[in-house]
C-alpha cells in the first residue's frame, strides 16, 4: 500500500468520525424536534367550533336588548350542565343584575352573550337576531366587556382606552376616566394619559386595573355592557360613585352586571338570581327579598339582620 | 396608589415604596418569557431562534473583574482540589499533545521498513543504512536525500516488533489521557457542586434575614430567578467551563510547542494562517452579530406580544381587534424572520470560510511539508504529525472564544447572586432579648413614627392604648395602606420613632420569634403550604395533640368540611391549594390561630371572593376567636367598627383619624363621609 493512500485513509477515517457524531447528534435532535411539530401540529389540527355565519344577519338600527331564551349550556363533555333553563330579557335603559354564589355559572352566563361559548340549546339573542346568524365582528362592536380579570395591555393609559375606539379624542378618553372614578390617579401619573402601562397592567393596583378596564369600555360607547365582577376590587364609596356616574352614561344601553356584592346589585331593574346554574329568581330587590329565600341569604350573610332591619 | 402592599388585601399591585413602574429594569420577567433585555437562552416558552451558542450576545457584569475575584473566593475551600484538577488536566492535555509524534514515530517505523525492502531489490543484504545512502548519492539516484531521511536499512522489512511497540504505547498513553480526563471531570463536579451547595445554602440563610422591604420592593420572579436560574449557571460554569478552558489553553500550548519542535518553518506558515482566519471571522462575526442582536430583540417583542394577545385574548377579541392583533403579529413576524435569516446566513458562512482557510492550511503544509520529505530534511510521520497537529490547533481556539463569552454572562448571573446576599439585613435581635410569655395582651403605640420613604411622613406620633381583650379597627378606602400597621405590630418594617409596646415591653427588646408566635394573624392572602390538612393547622404549634387539632378545627367550624374530603385530615393540600375554595382556605387559617391560642390577633375581615354561605362561617368563626383576645381588625363589618373600642382612619397611607366610633361620628369628619356612603345607605336601602 502505497504511503500517501495511509495519509489520506487516516483523513478519511477523521471525516467519518467526524460525521458519525454529527449523525449521533441529529439522532438526539429529531425526536425532539418530532415532539415539537407534533405538539404545533395538535393546535394546527383545531377546528374551530365558532365560525361565522355564510349568510350573516345584520341589524341595523340595533337597540341592544339582550335576550336569554331556554339556554342550557355544557362543556364538551361534561355530564352535567352548567346553566339550564336560562330565560330572561335585558333591557336597554335598564340593569340588569346577576347574582349567585361562586360557581353557579355566572361568568358562564355572561360569556354567551359575545359568544365566547355557543349555547347547547336554546339561544341568545340581540334585538331578535340570534348571535350565532350574526358576523362576529358586528356582534363584538355592540358589546363592551369588562371582563373579572381586567387585563391592560402593555403602551399607554391612552393607548389601552383607545381599543374600543381608535379615533377617540383626548376629552372623550377624560370624560371616560371621569365615569369611571379614575381621573384621580390618572392625574397623578407622570404623563397623564401617556402614563406607560406595563405588560398584563402590573404597575398599577388591581382597583384601578378595573377602573382603567371600564373607562376603556366606556369609551368604545357599546350598546351593550357587561360588567363582570367589575367592582370587587373597589371600596364601598368608589363603587357607588362609580355606578353613579355609570347610570348617566348607560342612560340608554343594557346594562349586565356581575356581582358579589348586594350594595352593588340593589339597585338593579332587574335581578336575576342563579343557583346551581338555575334562575331561582328573578325582579328587584324588594320583590327578591318577598320571594326569593337564596337571594335572602346572599343579603343576610353580607348586611348583618340588624343592618337589614 | 400606597402602602407597600405585600400581603395587603386592597393593592392588587405591588406598588411598594420606591417601586415605580420599571424599576426591575436590569432584572428578567419574572415567568417564562423573556423580553428583549431579559436574558434570553435559558429560559423556556416562547418562540426561540436557534442560534450558535457562542453568538448569544453575552449579559454583560457591571464589575467584571471583582464579581470574578468574589466568585474565586467562593472555591477557596476547594484549592487542593482545584490544584489537583489542573494536573490531572495539565497531564491529560499532554497525552493528546504527544499523541501525534508517537504516531508520527509508528509512521516512520513504516517507512522505514518498507523503503529498505525497496533498496533490498537492488542492494545485497548486509549493507548498512550508510553505505546504501552513499551509494545512493554517487549514482546520483534523486531518491538519496528521501533515503537518508530515514533509518531504512537495505533488505530489512517492516520491523513489526517495534511497530508493535510504538501502538501499544500509543494506546497506553491515550487510555492514560482518558483516564486523567475523566478524574479531571469527576472531581471539578464535585467541586462545583459542593460551591454551589453553599452559595444556594447562604442564599437561603440570607432570604430568611432579608426584612420585608426587600420582598416588597423586589418582584418575586426576580428573587426566583436569583436562587434558581443564576446559581445553575454558575454551577454550570464552574462544571464546565473551567476545566475546559484549563485543557483549552494547555492544548494550544502544547500543540504550539510540538509544531515549532518538528518544524518552525510550518509552524511558522500555519501561526500565518491564524490572524487571517481570525479577521475574516471577526469581519463576519461582527455583522452576524449586530442580526442576531435584533433577531433577540425582535424574538422578545414578538413573544411579549404573543403573551399579551393570548392572556388577554378575551378583550382582544370583544373590542374586535383579532384582525388587528393578527397583522401586528404577522409584521412582527416578518421582522424576527428578515433578522434571523441574515443572522443565519451570515454566520452560515463563517463556517464554510474557516474550513476554506484551513484548507489552504492544508495544502500549503502537505506542499512544504512533502518537499521537505523529499529532501531528506524532515520525516513522514512528522509532516503526519504536523498535519494533526494543525487540525486540532483550532477547536479549542474557538473553544477558548466561547467560554470567555460564556464566562461573561456567568460574571452577570454571579454579580446578581452576590448583589442578593449583599441585601441589608434586617436589624439582628437583640442580645439579650426579654422573654414575653402567656402575654395579657397589652398592646401601647406611644408616639409611633414611620415613612416607608424618607420624603413621605405617613405616620406620625400615632398613639393608642389597646388594653387586653379590646379590638382595635383600621379602617379606610381601598388602597389606603390599612396593612402598614399590621408591619409595623409585627416587625416586618421597623418604626423610625416612638415605641410599640406589648404588655410594657418594647418589642425592640424581643427577638422576633418570640413577637411573632404572640400575634396570631388571619389575612386574607391565606397561605397555605403543601402537606395534610392536619400538618396545616397544626403549622402554630407543633407540638398539638389530635383532641386540640379537632378542637381547634371545630371552633373554626371547619371539622365538617373536613370530614368530607376523601381523607379527612390527611388530604394533601397541592402547593397553591387549588382544591379548596377561599373559604375554606381562610377557615383552616383560623383553625390554626384557634390552636396557637395566641393572646393577640391581626384579622383581616374582607372577605371578596368568598361565597355568602362559607361567608358566614368565617365571621362565626372569626367572632369567636376574638372573644378575650386583644384584636387589631382590618375592618370591613359595620359591625365589628362600630363595637371596636378605638379606631384608626387611614387613607392615603396615612392616618387621618382616630377614636371611638361614636366620637369619630360626632367630628363629621373623613370618617363620617366614609360611614355614610359605605353603610348608612346600604342600610336604608336594604331595608
Amino acid at each position: 500500500m502505497p504511503i500517501g493512500n495511509l495519509a489520506a485513509f487516516l483523513q478519511y477515517v477523521m471525516l467519518i468520525l467526524f460525521s458519525v457524531m454529527m449523525a449521533a447528534l441529529i439522532f438526539i435532535m429529531v425526536p425532539r424536534a418530532a415532539a415539537a411539530a407534533e405538539r404545533i401540529q395538535q393546535v394546527l389540527d383545531t377546528e374551530a367550533t365558532l365560525c361565522d355565519p355564510d349568510e350573516p344577519a345584520e341589524i341595523s338600527d340595533p337597540h341592544g336588548v339582550v335576550e336569554f331564551r331556554d339556554v342550557e349550556f355544557r362543556y364538551p363533555g361534561a355530564q352535567d350542565a352548567v346553566l339550564c333553563n336560562i330565560s330572561f330579557t335585558a333591557r336597554p335603559g335598564q340593569t340588569t343584575a346577576v347574582v349567585g354564589s361562586t360557581g353557579s355559572g355566572k361568568t358562564t352566563l355572561v360569556n354567551l352573550i359575545p359568544r365566547f361559548y355557543d349555547v347547547t340549546s336554546g339561544s341568545v339573542s340581540i334585538d331578535g337576531v340570534d348571535v350565532r346568524q350574526m358576523r362576529q365582528e358586528d356582534l363584538w362592536q355592540l358589546i363592551g366587556v369588562v371582563p373579572q380579570k381586567a387585563f391592560l395591555f402593555s403602551g399607554t393609559v391612552a393607548s389601552n382606552l383607545r381599543y374600543g375606539d381608535e379615533s377617540a379624542t383626548d376629552e372623550a378618553l377624560w370624560h371616560a376616566l371621569e365615569t369611571a372614578q379614575a381621573t384621580d390617579f390618572v392625574t397623578e401619573m407622570t404623563d397623564g394619559l401617556g402614563g406607560e402601562i406595563d405588560q398584563g397592567g402590573t404597575n398599577v393596583s388591581g382597583g384601578q386595573r378595573q377602573r382603567l378596564a371600564i373607562a376603556r369600555a366606556i369609551v368604545k360607547k357599546p350598546k351593550v355592557y357587561v360588567f363582570d365582577d367589575s367592582f370587587s376590587a373597589l371600596d364601598f364609596k368608589t363603587d357607588q360613585q362609580l355606578r353613579a356616574a355609570l347610570r348617566k352614561e348607560t342612560h340608554d344601553a343594557t346594562v349586565i352586571i356581575v356581582a358579589q356584592r348586594v350594595g352593588t346589585i340593589m339597585h338593579a331593574d332587574q335581578i336575576v338570581v342563579l343557583d346551581s346554574g338555575e334562575i331561582v329568581g328573578k325582579g328587584t330587590h324588594e320583590q327578591l327579598m318577598e320571594t326569593c329565600e337564596t337571594y335572602r341569604e346572599i343579603v343576610y350573610s353580607q348586611l348583618s339582620r340588624e343592618e337589614v332591619a | 396608589m400606597s402602602g407597600p402592599g405585600s400581603s395587603g388585601h386592597d393593592s392588587g399591585g405591588r406598588s411598594g415604596p420606591g417601586m415605580g413602574p420599571g424599576s426591575g429594569a436590569s432584572a428578567p420577567r419574572p415567568g417564562g418569557f423573556s423580553g428583549p433585555g431579559g436574558r434570553r437562552g435559558r429560559m423556556g416558552g416562547g418562540f426561540g431562534p436557534p442560534g450558535h451558542g457562542m453568538m448569544i450576545p453575552a449579559e454583560k457584569p457591571r464589575h467584571f473583574r471583582r464579581t470574578l475575584r468574589r466568585l474565586l473566593g467562593e472555591l477557596g475551600p476547594e484549592r487542593p482540589k482545584i490544584v489537583l484538577v489542573m494536573a490531572v488536566a495539565l497531564i491529560s492535555t499532554a497525552g493528546t499533545v504527544f499523541g501525534p509524534k508517537i504516531l508520527g514515530t509508528g509512521i516512520n517505523k513504516l517507512m522505514d521498513g518498507l523503503i529498505g525492502k525497496e533498496l533490498g531489490r537492488f542492494l545485497p543484504a548486509g549493507t548498512t543504512h550508510q553505505q546504501a545512502v552513499t551509494l545512493l548519492q554517487q549514482s546520483h539516484n534523486p531518491l538519496a536525500d528521501l533515503v537518508a531521511g530515514t533509518n531504512a536499512v537495505p533488505g530489512v522489512g517492516v520491523d513489526f516488533g517495534a511497530l508493535g511497540m510504538v501502538l501499544l504505547g500509543l494506546t497506553a498513553l491515550y487510555l492514560t489521557a482518558t483516564f486523567f480526563t475523566w478524574v479531571a471531570w469527576y472531581t471539578m463536579a464535585g467541586v462545583s457542586q459542593r460551591t454551589v451547595y453553599r452559595l444556594r445554602r447562604d442564599v437561603d440563610l440570607k432570604l430568611a434575614r432579608l426584612p420585608l422591604k426587600y420582598f416588597d420592593t423586589h418582584p418575586r420572579g426576580d428573587t426566583l430567578s436569583r436562587v434558581t436560574n443564576d446559581i445553575d449557571n454558575i454551577a454550570n460554569t464552574l462544571q464546565q467551563s473551567l476545566t475546559q478552558m484549563i485543557t483549552s489553553v494547555a492544548t494550544i500550548i502544547g500543540v504550539l510547542a510540538m509544531m515549532f519542535w518538528i518544524s518552525p518553518m510550518l509552524a511558522a506558515i500555519s501561526l500565518l494562517v491564524l490572524p487571517i482566519a481570525a479577521g475574516l471571522t471577526v469581519l463576519i462575526a461582527r455583522r452576524s452579530q449586530k442580526q442576531f442582536g435584533a433577531q433577540w430583540e425582535r424574538t422578545g417583542v414578538l413573544n411579549g406580544q404573543v403573551e399579551e394577545s393570548h392572556t388577554g385574548h378575551m378583550i382582544v377579541k370583544s373590542f374586535g381587534h383579532q384582525e388587528d392583533a393578527i397583522r401586528r403579529f404577522d409584521e412582527e413576524n416578518e421582522r424576527v424572520y428578515d433578522a434571523s435569516f441574515r443572522a443565519q446566513f451570515i454566520s452560515g458562512i463563517i463556517q464554510p470560510t474557516m474550513n476554506f482557510v484551513s484548507n489552504l492550511n492544508y495544502v500549503a503544509i502537505g506542499v512544504l511539508g512533502g518537499i521537505q520529505v523529499a529532501s531528506g530534511t524532515m520525516s513522514l510521520g512528522d509532516v503526519q504529525a504536523f498535519i494533526q497537529y494543525s487540525r486540532s490547533f483550532t477547536m479549542p481556539i474557538t473553544q477558548t472564544a466561547s467560554i470567555a463569552n460564556l464566562l461573561q454572562s456567568t460574571m452577570a448571573s454571579a454579580e446578581r447572586v452576590f448583589e442578593l446576599l449583599d441585601e441589608a439585613e434586617e436589624i439582628p435581635d437583640v442580645d439579650q432579648p426579654e422573654v414575653l410569655v402567656n402575654a395579657q395582651g397589652h398592646v401601647g403605640l406611644e408616639g409611633v413614627g414611620f415613612r416607608y420613604a424618607p420624603e413621605t411622613p405617613l405616620i406620625d406620633d400615632l398613639n393608642a392604648d389597646i388594653r387586653s381583650g379590646e379590638v382595635l379597627a383600621i379602617v379606610g378606602p381601598t388602597g389606603a395602606g390599612k396593612t402598614t400597621v399590621v408591619n409595623l405590630l409585627m416587625r416586618f418594617y421597623e418604626i423610625d420613632a416612638g415605641a410599640i409596646k406589648v404588655d410594657g415591653i418594647d418589642t425592640r427588646h424581643l427577638t422576633r420569634d418570640n413577637l411573632r408566635r404572640t400575634f396570631g394573624m388571619v389575612l386574607q392572602d391565606t397561605w397555605l403550604f403543601g402537606g395534610t390538612i392536619r400538618e396545616n393547622i397544626a403549622y402554630g404549634r407543633e407540638d398539638a395533640t389530635e383532641e386540640e387539632i379537632v378542637a381547634a378545627a371545630k371552633a373554626a367550624h371547619v371539622d365538617h368540611f373536613v370530614r368530607t374530603m376523601p381523607e379527612g385530615y390527611d388530604t394533601v393540600i397541592d402547593d397553591d391549594a387549588s382544591n379548596l375554595s377561599q373559604g375554606e382556605k381562610q377557615l383552616l387559617t383560623i383553625a390554626r390561630a384557634f390552636l396557637a391560642n395566641p393572646q393577640i390577633l391581626i384579622l383581616d375581615e374582607a372577605t371578596s371572593s368568598v361565597d355568602t354561605r362559607t361567608e358566614v362561617l368565617v365571621q362565626q368563626a372569626m367572632a369567636r376567636l376574638m372573644k378575650g383576645r386583644t384584636a387589631f381588625v382590618i375592618a370591613h363589618r359595620l359591625s365589628t367598627i362600630r363595637h371596636a373600642d378605638e379606631i384608626l382612619v387611614m387613607d392615603h397611607g396615612k392616618i387621618v383619624e382616630q377614636g371611638s366610633h361614636d366620637e369619630l361620628i360626632a367630628r363629621h369628619g373623613f370618617y363620617y363621609d366614609l360611614y355614610n356612603s359605605q353603610f348608612e345607605e346600604a342600610i336604608a336601602e336594604a331595608v
